[in-house]
């Protein structure tokens, strides 16, 4: 009887297979096997149980509820308003050719470019994943086969090999090589070494493919599945390869890609620029004359050293150089004062300049000779008062740095240049410590620290502190190899801390921010799904089963966030492999940490809505003058096909100027209908239907309608748009339904409902208080929340050319889960900006997406969330009101501990999203977090997670801005930098002259990235910043997810002239890659004769210095002078060297991570676009902002 | 029995604070519900925001009574309160309706706490105020009669 009630879920469960995937292999059958109602399809959406979709109206909308009074005509007007112009499309009748616009030719060419997103929409999106769809459910086909061996008694036993069978290799295949989190070995952790292991990434996969096939066979020999990676698996990695993501078209299609670039953007041949060569190098010489020339023994004497493996590249110097530059390149290596051509144009560049020398010249003096140190601090004092002015605070204290820490210290600057450093001996074991103990003694310690991570630097000597490699998160370690590995990966759930304080006053006392980051519905290219009759949660506290769950005994488990004993169902207990009840640690809720479940009935307030789209399309002058229409009407025309849905699919657009242009797209016309409504005071709908149509149905005739819409317009000269209006139609279209709304704005909404004034006076830009950072009104605020209780998302492309008051039109769509796009001074002419736009809109259109959607986070009793940033309503204590959620929402907690947690090994956070699919399935995605408890201020500290806490940081600066003011916002920054660092002074315990300014190896970044903050977009003061630019990076600020906002506080710089100089990784498509070293964004890290690629997440900017080598030129550009590139070149040709081929594999690699490949810009260092490079080299000094070292001189003053 | 008008500011007052107690009891219920999610935000603050004006309209009245009848001792306890409520309201977040309750930020933590915190507060207030005006309203009365025999 038992196991009859067992059979039914897998009756049940059993779906038919997708059309998608039906003329795929047999293999892909075989992926629908059932295990205990466990329905092991990977793809979010394809498969839809049979179930589901038998009670789901196929057609229409679902809703039961009776149309609202307010989509009904009024009876008032409707004569008088409504201009029915039947004729009006039909007055262009060349309407079906493609507009003359001269932007028409760049958004097809830019459409070839991006179709490269076919091999990769298949990961992301997992609507179509006919690639994808072989791994993933293989690998979850693979980890509940595996579930089964008798060793697996019970989860909390370290039994390792069993569940490390379960470790998905996905996440970090997926989007970001997260190799550092499987690493277990410190040595692994080498920056050199992270590289080959993500490598392991692609391997893994293709070991457990093969498995896949022979499911039934693998169930009867649970030995040779156990382990993960069988060597002998390895012979069908081939068969494996043929189900793996990114099919060889994907190469093919990038290079046609890049040879469709080279036409587009003919290389003007100039020589305009002779001069120029000169220029560069003229404020280098200056540089050195300042360089102590006392010195030149010391710096020969660091040749020998044999840890830094020079690349020949300083072989030919620049000949304008001295002589003494050609001794010194050895020990400065890239990053050490070389040729520093940026063109200095402050006055302190030559305090700046003799700054750089200090650390190499201190290094070369292990002996005890102090007199030769003071000499380079001295100076560096005379730079700190300077700037005192600034900070009035930042006397010459200074003066007291002794030489000890000169004296250990050389050391770090010195390793970083090429290894990962080495820390000094940490000083809590020497608390009365003298050098030569540093030297002697320290040397075990130093080893201990290192092994633990815990070693410390000082931030001063160690200019360099940039790890070499991709710095990765920190791991979490729960004691137990299992629970590791089943923990969530960083890439979505990330707390501040890896370890929680055991009571709030610990926590106060680390200074540190606590909270968590969590990117819930990011694309996985592998996601268990689960289907089953219960989904198994506690009953106190609702938490859905996890693997940090405690098993009483075999019926009973006890809560791990509210302690609650529960009763296990005997389903879940059930193992069909053995036919035996008992040991439920075998069932993937118990082996991964995030799963979707497909939700019962119960989950349903209404029947899963539709997929419905609504366009709404500024067409004021502005608009037109900016392009976007043309762009967008050819994207949509090309996607239409593949925006997720099913067929019951709604799509329907508004067209906005001073009046309100609906479009009727009734069945058997032949062309679209306008209806213009003048009315926009009290708004209304000119019909009750046929303004949202069925896309699968009417497919012609919204074609027909955005071939149509670009052309319409395009002689308007209305200046005004009725946003609000606007929204307010869409809110009665679509109310009985909810959906997705995507706003085109381009001008200042100045009529109707909601309009604004400009709040903005240009001539204010600069100055350190900025006004209107609040909205002006709450009606968006307002039309927001009511959207939101509807289940209406508002996402706003802005497209501005002038103020539009971005912090006020930008309610609707941060308090309605939108999501917030900005594409500031749009031109046709902008082909950098326009390839942007498109390639941001296609992916918008492609992605998954998620509706109706509600997120409750819950976390262990005595915590408590706190804040929440990002785009949603609150609706209660931990419930977020999501009506849309897409794959690149990120979101932030701060958390809050309100009890002791003395008493408990651990604590976990689970994140449950409850959405509508595209094909209207409701799904729960479930993830977990746990997290140990830590008693000490010392584990705390070296458990922190620096770029959490910078991302969390930088949400609650936002806030701050908002409420209090941005100068408040930025004093908290350096406030936190200096407790934190304060903070840790105090546990290192050191005597009372302390040198240098220390810090953790954990926080060593902080300071670099607060630094990177105050001089971004959002919080930078002095300089001009559009309002509208900086309103909107904070939103960005708010909603990125950490990976993204990282990129964009502090890009990544490398040096791309000699890449074959560097290790070598394989990537995803087994291809090796080159990866040059991450660089500290200054000058400094340039020199004349190279190359450098600055990766800003959505956009490239690869600087060409004048005396790069012709080869170079040759090979890479097919330019042969340097004065050849011209400004306006956006892509890289394709060409048969290798030296051309291994860069467009290096920004391939870097691209793959990303949802939206970067645009491509090349720079000379001469042209007029430079300023794009080099404002972001964030650690010079620019006239309203202090250095990187200055900052740090100036929190070592105030570091008590 | 004769009455002044120092008398008749306290009876007033008495009258009006009681009102003020069951203002904030509403405040504080209002909050704890909220806190307990029992209601959502939206409601939760249509339904306080309108009550903000007339309290604070309601507290200002008796006071304006007790100016203009010389109680300064009893102005003088209020007046605090008087300027807690202006500055509330002008710095009240942006927004078209009357009060001061956003249900965007009301479930930021601090501001519940924030909120809750004032309610109890403000109950304590009113209710010690309470039996102050009553005493003050006998000594008024007392004062009158002396004055009268």
């Amino acid at each position: 009887m038992m196991l009859n009630d067992m059979a039914e879920p897998n009756l049940n469960g059993v779906s038919p297979i997708p059309d998608s995937l039906k003329n795929n292999t047999i293999r892909n059958e075989k992926l629908y096997q059932q295990f205990n109602g466990v329905h092991s399809s990977q793809s979010s959406r394809s498969s839809s149980p049979s179930v589901r979709s038998d009670h789901i109206p196929a057609s229409q909308l679902p809703p039961s509820k009776s149309i609202p009074q307010s989509q009904l005509p009024p009876s008032r007007s409707s004569l008088m308003g409504v201009t029915q112009q039947i004729g009006g499309l039909s007055m262009h009748p060349t309407g079906h050719s493609v507009s003359p616009v001269p932007l028409q030719q760049k958004p097809a060419s830019a459409n070839v470019n991006y179709s490269k997103p076919q091999g990769e929409s298949n990961i992301t999106t997992s609507d179509n994943t006919k690639s994808a769809v072989p791994i993933l459910s293989s690998e979850i086909s693979n980890s509940v086969r595996s579930s089964q061996p008798p060793q697996a008694s019970s989860y909390q036993f370290p039994n390792v090999n069993n569940n490390s069978s379960y470790r998905p290799p996905q996440q970090g295949s997926q989007n970001q090589p997260i190799s550092g989190y499987q690493m277990k070995t410190p040595s692994q952790a080498l920056p050199d070494m992270s590289g080959s292991a993500s490598n392991q990434l692609p391997r893994q996969i293709s070991t457990n493919g093969p498995s896949s096939v022979q499911p039934i066979r693998a169930g009867f020999q649970p030995v040779m599945n156990r382990n993960q990676f069988p060597p002998a698996t390895n012979t069908n990695s081939q068969v494996a390869n043929t189900g793996r993501i990114p099919p060889p078209i994907d190469n093919m299609n990038r290079s046609q890609i890049q040879s469709n670039n080279t036409p587009m953007y003919p290389i003007p041949n100039q020589s305009l620029y002779q001069t120029s060569q000169i220029r560069g190098p003229v404020p280098q010489e200056q540089n050195f004359n300042t360089f102590p020339l006392s010195q030149p023994r010391m710096m020969h004497s660091n040749v020998s050293e044999p840890t830094i493996n020079v690349p020949t590249k300083f072989q030919n110097v620049n000949p304008n150089v001295q002589p003494i530059m050609r001794q010194a390149p050895p020990i400065i290596q890239p990053n050490a004062p070389s040729h520093n051509f940026h063109q200095n144009l402050h006055p302190n560049a030559l305090s700046q300049s003799n700054l750089r020398p200090s650390p190499s010249l201190v290094q070369t003096t292990p002996t005890n000779n102090f007199q030769q140190v003071p000499l380079p601090t001295n100076l560096t004092n005379q730079k700190a008062n300077l700037h005192s002015n600034r900070y009035p605070t930042a006397v010459d204290t200074n003066n007291q740095v002794p030489p000890i820490t000169q004296y250990n210290t050389p050391q770090h600057s010195y390793n970083n240049l090429q290894q990962p450093p080495m820390g000094a001996p940490q000083h809590n074991a020497y608390p009365n410590q003298n050098h030569q103990n540093q030297f002697q003694g320290g040397v075990t310690q130093l080893g201990f620290n290192k092994l633990w991570g815990t070693e410390n630097y000082d931030l001063l000597q160690t200019p360099n502190i940039l790890p070499n490699s991709r710095i990765e998160a920190p791991r979490i370690s729960l004691g137990q190899e299992a629970l590791d590995q089943a923990n969530c990966s960083p890439d979505i759930f990330r707390c501040t801390l890896t370890k929680i304080p055991e009571n709030n006053s610990l926590l106060q006392k680390s200074r540190l921010p606590l909270g968590v980051l969590i990117h819930p519905f990011r694309d996985l290219s592998h996601l268990p799904v689960i289907q089953c009759n219960v989904i198994v949660r506690c009953r106190a506290c609702r938490t859905y089963i996890n693997p940090f769950v405690l098993f009483v005994d075999n019926k009973r488990w006890k809560c791990n966030l509210c302690y609650r004993i529960n009763e296990l169902p005997e389903e879940f207990q059930y193992d069909p492999v053995t036919k035996t009840y008992g040991d439920p640690s075998r069932r993937p809720e118990i082996k991964s940490s995030t799963l979707e479940y497909i939700a019962p009935a119960e989950y349903m307030l209404r029947p899963p809505q539709p997929a419905v789209y609504l366009y709404l399309l500024d067409v004021s002058r502005l608009a037109i003058e900016s392009g976007y229409l043309q762009i967008v009407t050819n994207i949509l025309l090309e996607e239409l096909k593949n925006v997720p849905g099913d067929a019951r699919t709604h799509v329907g657009f508004i067209a906005y100027d001073s009046a309100l242009h609906f479009y009727s797209l009734p069945e058997g016309i032949t062309q679209p209908q306008e209806l213009t409504v003048l009315d926009i005071e009290e708004v209304f709908l000119p019909t009750p239907d046929n303004l949202l149509v069925n896309l699968k149905d009417r497919m012609d005739l919204v074609a027909d309608l955005l071939r149509l819409l670009p052309n319409r317009f395009v002689n308007t000269y209305d200046t005004n748009s009725a946003l609000g209006a606007a929204l307010q139609a869409a809110f009665k279209m679509m109310g009985s339904t909810g959906g997705r709304v995507t706003v085109f704005q381009a001008s200042l909404p100045n009529v109707g409902p909601g309009a604004l004034i400009a709040r903005e006076d240009p001539s204010q830009r600069g100055t350190a208080e900025v006004a209107h950072l609040n909205p002006a009104n709450d009606f968006y605020k307002r039309l927001a929340l009511e959207c939101s209780g509807q289940q209406i998302a508002v996402d706003l492309f802005v497209v501005n050319s002038q103020y539009v008051d971005v912090a006020t039109i930008s309610g609707i769509s941060r308090f309605s889960g939108g999501c917030l796009h900005h594409f500031p001074l749009l031109k046709p002419n902008k082909v950098v900006l326009c390839e942007s736009f498109s390639r941001c809109f296609r992916r918008y259109l492609t992605r998954k997406i998620g509706f109706e959607a509600v997120m409750r986070i819950r976390c262990t009793r005595g915590l408590s969330i706190h804040t929440f940033h990002g785009n949603f309503f609150v609706r209660s204590t931990d419930l977020l009101s999501l009506p849309n959620i897409n794959p690149d929402a990120g979101f932030g907690m701060q958390v809050a501990i309100e009890e002791s947690l003395s008493d408990v090994q651990s604590v976990s956070f689970q994140a449950a999203l409850l959405y509508t699919s595209s094909k209207g399935e409701r799904r729960i995605r479930v993830h977990t977090m746990c997290l140990p408890i830590a008693s000490t201020l010392h584990d705390i500290i070296n458990s922190a997670d620096q770029q959490c806490i910078v991302g969390l940081l930088s949400k609650m600066a936002v806030d701050r801005s908002m409420q209090s003011s941005l100068s408040d916002a930025r004093e908290a920054f350096i406030n936190v930098a200096i407790d934190i660092l304060s903070c840790y002074k105090i546990t290192l315990n050191m005597g009372s002259p302390v040198a240098g300014l220390m810090a953790p190896n954990s926080l060593k970044l902080l300071p670099l990235y607060i630094s990177a903050l105050l001089k971004h977009t959002a919080f930078r003061t002095g300089s001009s910043i559009r309002l509208d630019d900086r309103v909107m990076s904070m939103v960005n600020m708010k909603t990125k997810p950490l990976y993204m906002q990282i990129q964009d506080i502090y890009p990544d710089l490398y040096p791309i002239h000699n890449l074959e100089d560097y290790e070598v990784i394989l990537n995803s498509e087994e291809e090796s890659v080159h990866i040059p070293p991450r660089l500290q964004l200054t000058a400094r890290c340039l020199e004349s004769k190279g190359a450098f690629l600055m990766d800003m997440g959505d956009h490239m900017i690869l600087l060409v210095c004048p005396n790069v080598s012709q080869e170079f030129l040759m090979e890479v550009f097919g330019i042969n002078n340097y004065n050849n590139i011209s400004d306006d070149m956006y892509g890289l040709p394709i060409l048969d060297n290798p030296r051309n081929q291994r860069l467009h594999q290096f920004i391939n690699y870097l691209n793959d991570d990303k949802p939206i490949h970067a645009t491509l810009q090349v720079i000379r260092d001469n042209s007029t676009n430079r300023m794009l490079f080099f404002e972001r080299l964030i650690e010079d000094r620019v006239e309203t902002a202090l250095s990187y070292h200055e900052f740090l001189q100036h929190l070592k003053t105030q570091v008590k | 029995m004769a009455f002044n008008f120092p008398a008749f500011s306290y009876i007033i007052a008495l009258i009006v604070d009681a009102f003020l107690i069951f203002f904030s009891l509403f405040h504080v219920i209002a909050f704890d519900e909220l806190k307990t999610d029992y209601k959502n935000p939206i409601d939760q603050c249509n339904s306080l925001n309108p009550l903000v004006l007339p309290e604070y309209i309601l507290h200002l009245l008796f006071n304006i009574l007790f100016a203009a009848s010389g109680e300064w001792l009893s102005l003088c306890l209020n007046i605090p309160l008087i300027a807690y409520h202006i500055n509330r309201y002008r710095t009240r977040p942006v927004m078209s309706a009357y009060g001061i309750y956003d249900p965007t930020s009301i479930m930021n933590a601090d501001v519940l706490t924030r909120c809750q915190r004032e309610g109890w507060i403000k109950l304590a207030f009113y209710l010690l105020s309470f039996f102050y005006y009553l005493y003050g309203y006998v000594i008024a009365l007392e004062r009158y009669h002396i004055e009268r025999v």
